[in-house]
């Protein structure tokens, strides 16, 4: 075995890192906190600002007058309507229409896009292009990337980039930092005001010592898994792995998703009418027209009085805790039949509130509809009131605010 | 006066005031609050002192405030937003630290580091605590109940009670008397070895209050500041965002989005009575507002004494009311800082400015410096509880710069041989002094100093003798005694006047259950 990796931020971030507490993110060492506080880290997201190192996500080069027309075919999202400078969150799917990964498209040219995975894709998709005029390549090592995320991102990386002042939400552009080519984009996984940057790995650490450097009047600090975890409910965005599997892997009908119950149905334009064809995209036409969907994707926020009670009254202190419940625990309804699934779960202290992301049958999921979620207190399962709800969770004006230069 | 009419007054726009009238507003009733500053927050304000640095003048920081008022009126959709304090800092005074962090675990380490013995005491201490908040949390959370009454509802109230003490275990009941009765210091004996340690734990004790950490009394104080809670966490503390006059602009956001109306700059001078109940207040020019229901967010002084006329109110409560003790004992001197200050042990981190800074090493320490307030002096050496509170906000200062709150203590509200006026800078200078002896270099940061005095606090707020709990926290002036016995569930003698304010069950610090509870008892008299 290879000893495990690191990313090209690895020697800086580790010096910051008084925990020595480590997922292996893809192999590679991704901090879980940086402090003995992430809820500390989580705040600096959403109200000053964070640094997290996302290098360790897949990454792909995808060149050549075929382009567009490969990805176009193989995208959920209408990559045709993302022009040069522009950025797409999309995903893509199997031929039964049901979600394989997701990640973010950046087009910079004409037949030139930037491609992030969540898990290796590279042969999947040169198999969809043999025969096209396109040439795909793995540049996973070849790039940081760094989020800097919170309301104070942009004044930070303004000091070192004057494009970020006006970058609208979703676009990126080429800058110098550090003496560096950067590419500079107003996307992020947090739900806030946020940029990355997409650094060649040899200039890494430079680059992040400016961004540090810029940051520190701010408060700025690096931010870990634990704070990302919160920080992505809050934003209601979904995670491989823990919202849906890929489903070229799942081993049962049930372990897969199609977009639409992934709460992807915003990325259908022009599906239902097949006007647009990409790989599984007949099957969630007809999914769509025959109205076959099992579940739909909701929010679901919980009752707070009713949470108290259920602990005071079995003499605890009603927990509140900012990590999210590893495990998946049902929803019922009113008569106690399983009516859906919450996916994640997690106390958000911005919200005051108990929330997660659900599953529920499809008629359940107008937002209000007051249901039960599963849970055990004192090793006895019991239920807790919840409401559905519409996500984002937290949704601040700041996260696409276009604006205009000073 | 016709267009002055309301369903309810309340007199004085502080967090209890604003709560209070969030909840009648929230019930339907036509809301006015008068206000005599140009400002809401009463004693929980955030002012620009400086461009760009925000001073929390007086109040500071946040955990009593009762979980439920956060749900019941909907604040987090009117901007609140408690900001994580992170860490707790305690110079040991021999250049050492105490450093408290989220994680248990290291804070076991951490005592350990000093003394072996004390770190499962650590444990116990907290646990035997937590065990006595649960105890007395349904006393703290309902109006007392009426021990003198004669009615039936008061005999059902007292059952409950009994009941639930009945309940409450030996030993935790045990140590509820021994907290209420006795002092910090002894508590604090059965467990720790280690003075710094001790000192640590004791700083809660004598907040506010005229006692030192050996004073019996102290234990009760201690409890009270148990009883806070933040995010679900026991005895946590918080910034709230933009200070804790952030906090008090999202009540008045609340209040007036469920219709109260606040009227700013409208000192109330008396209550106006008609056959023996209250029909509205006059202001200083004159003005009156007329309704049925008038409430008294003040504090029990200014809400028996200065807003009605006593002479209409039994004997027996004018004498308690004139009794009761307050005695302010607290300072603040605010600064505006160049950069962070320099720990010369942690020269190269800002973790230890995320909380809490607690200049009292030990108890004995923070005993010396009371001694002082005995005799009508102020500390030589006063204990400061400071937070640099841009670290965690960096909103409340420019970049780079800082704002530092200290509260200070020992200053006495009565000066012997000398006034306020007087002694104003020197005591500021006496408190910096503190600081730099801890922090060498201090004063080379300060860009400026604000010195705020219990009388600063009297005139400025109305708290009487500059009281910051709107009286003190002692045994006989709690829970059925507060304000007054007979008189703990927020009505007054006077039908149609009623009391809301911290010199009310269960008392103060930013905690808003007065207000709430007094809502309660206002809706159930108008039948609502």
């Amino acid at each position: 075995m290879t000893p495990v990796r690191t990313t090209p931020f690895h020697p800086r971030l580790s010096e910051l890192n008084d925990q020595g507490l480590y997922t292996h993110w893809q192999d590679t060492l991704s901090p879980l906190r940086y402090s003995h506080a992430p809820k500390h880290e989580y705040f600096a997201v959403r109200n000053s600002v964070g640094v997290f190192d996302t290098s360790p996500l897949y990454k792909y080069v995808v060149t050549g007058p075929d382009a567009e027309r490969l990805l176009a075919g193989a995208l959920v999202r209408d990559v045709r309507t993302c022009k040069p400078g522009q950025a797409h969150y999309t995903a893509w799917c199997d031929d039964r229409g049901r979600v394989m990964h997701d990640g973010v498209v950046f087009r910079h040219s004409a037949d030139e896009f930037f491609l992030t995975a969540a898990r290796p894709a590279l042969s999947w998709f040169q198999e969809l292009g043999s025969g096209m005029r396109v040439e795909l390549e793995d540049v996973t090592e070849g790039y940081g990337m760094l989020a800097v995320q919170g309301p104070r991102s942009r004044t930070v990386l303004m000091e070192l980039a004057p494009e970020a002042e006006t970058l609208g939400y979703f676009d990126h552009v080429p800058v110098k930092i550090a003496d560096t080519a950067v590419t500079l984009s107003r996307t992020g996984y947090t739900g806030d005001l946020g940029f990355e940057l997409t650094v060649p790995e040899d200039r890494a650490v430079e680059v992040l010592d400016a961004v540090l450097e810029a940051g520190r009047p701010h408060s700025i600090r690096p931010f870990g898994e634990e704070a990302l975890m919160t920080l992505r409910i809050e934003a209601g965005l979904p995670l491989i792995d823990i919202e849906w599997h890929d489903a070229r892997l799942a081993m049962s009908d049930a372990d897969t998703v199609t977009p639409k119950e992934l709460g992807f149905g915003w990325m259908l334009r022009g599906v239902r009418d097949g006007s647009r064809r990409f790989v599984g995209s007949e099957a969630i036409r007809r999914e769509l027209v025959d109205g076959t969907s099992r579940w739909a994707t909701t929010g679901v926020v919980v009752d707070w009085a009713d949470w108290d009670r259920l602990y005071r009254d079995a003499g605890h202190f009603p927990p509140k805790s900012e990590h999210p419940l590893p495990y998946e625990s049902m929803i019922l309804d009113a008569d106690r039949s399983e009516v859906g699934y919450c996916t994640s779960f997690v106390y958000s202290p911005v919200l005051q509130r108990h929330i997660g992301i659900a599953r529920v049958r499809p008629d359940l999921a107008a937002a209000g509809t007051e249901l039960r979620l599963e849970l055990a207190v004192d090793h006895h399962n019991t239920t807790v009131r919840i409401e559905t709800t519409t996500m984002p969770f937290f949704d601040p004006p700041r996260k696409k605010e276009q604006w205009k230069k000073a | 006066m016709s267009t002055h009419e309301y369903d309810a007054i309340v007199v004085g726009g502080g967090h209890n005031g604003l709560t209070h009238a969030a909840y009648l507003a929230k019930a339907g009733l036509r809301t006015l609050v008068l206000e005599k500053n140009g400002g809401v927050g009463g004693a929980a304000i955030t002012e620009e002192l400086l461009p760009g640095f925000h001073f929390t003048t007086f109040s500071y920081a946040l955990s009593l405030l009762r979980p439920e008022i956060i749900h019941e009126l909907d604040l987090v959709q009117h901007g609140f937003l408690p900001l994580m304090m992170p860490s707790s800092f305690h110079p040991t005074g021999d250049g050492g630290y105490l450093l408290f962090g989220d994680d248990h675990q290291a804070n076991v380490q951490e005592i350990r580091r000093h003394s072996p013995r004390d770190a499962d005491a650590y444990e116990r201490y907290h646990y035997d605590l937590d065990r006595v908040c649960q105890a007395v949390r349904p006393l703290f959370d309902n109006p007392p109940p009426n021990i003198f009454g004669k009615d039936p509802d008061d005999a059902v109230d007292v059952k409950w009670l009994l009941d639930h003490l009945g309940g409450v275990e030996q030993k935790v009941m045990h140590d509820v008397v021994r907290l209420l009765t006795g002092s910090a210091a002894d508590w604090l004996d059965d467990y720790f070895e280690h003075e710094a340690i001790k000192g640590y734990h004791a700083s809660s004790s004598i907040i506010g209050s005229k006692v030192g950490p050996m004073s019996p009394g102290s234990g009760l104080v201690l409890l009270f500041h148990k009883m806070g809670e933040h995010d679900g966490h026991l005895g946590s503390w918080a910034f709230h965002k933009g200070g804790n006059g952030g906090f008090t602009q999202v009540l008045n956001r609340a209040a007036q989005a469920y219709g109260a109306e606040v009227r700013l700059g409208a000192q109330v001078t008396n209550l106006i009575t008609q056959d023996g109940r209250a029909v509205g207040v006059a202001l200083e020019d004159g003005t009156e507002f007329r309704a049925p229901v008038v409430v008294s967010a003040l504090d029990p002084r200014r809400t028996f004494l200065d807003l009605c006329d006593p002479r209409e109110l039994p004997l027996d409560l004018v004498d308690n009311v004139r009794r009761m003790k307050f005695r302010g004992v607290s300072a603040k001197v605010n600064f505006a800082l160049d950069s962070l200050p320099v720990f010369p042990a942690l020269p190269d981190t800002v973790d230890h400015f995320g909380g809490f800074l607690n200049i009292g090493p030990t108890i004995e320490y923070v005993e010396r410096a009371f001694d002082a307030a005995k005799y009508g002096w102020y500390s030589e050496r006063p204990f400061i509880d400071a937070a640099v509170q841009s670290v965690v906000d960096p909103d409340m200062a420019p970049p780079g710069k800082h704002v530092m709150s200290c509260f200070v203590q020992y200053a006495p509200y009565e000066l012997r041989g000398s006034d306020w006026e007087t002694e104003r800078q020197a005591f500021g200078d006496k408190a910096q002094a503190v600081l730099e002896s801890h922090f060498p270099g201090f004063g080379d940061l300060v860009l400026h100093r604000e010195v705020v005095t219990p009388v600063d606090i009297e005139a400025r707020t109305g708290l009487t003798e500059g009281n910051i709990f709107a009286g003190e926290f002692l045994a006989p002036q709690m829970y059925f005694f507060r304000p007054a016995p007979g008189w703990s569930q927020y009505a007054t003698p006077l039908e149609g006047y009623y009391q809301c304010g911290s010199g009310t069950h269960p008392g103060g610090c930013v905690i808003g259950s007065p207000g709430r509870l007094a809502s309660q008892r206002v809706l159930r008299d108008l039948g609502r």
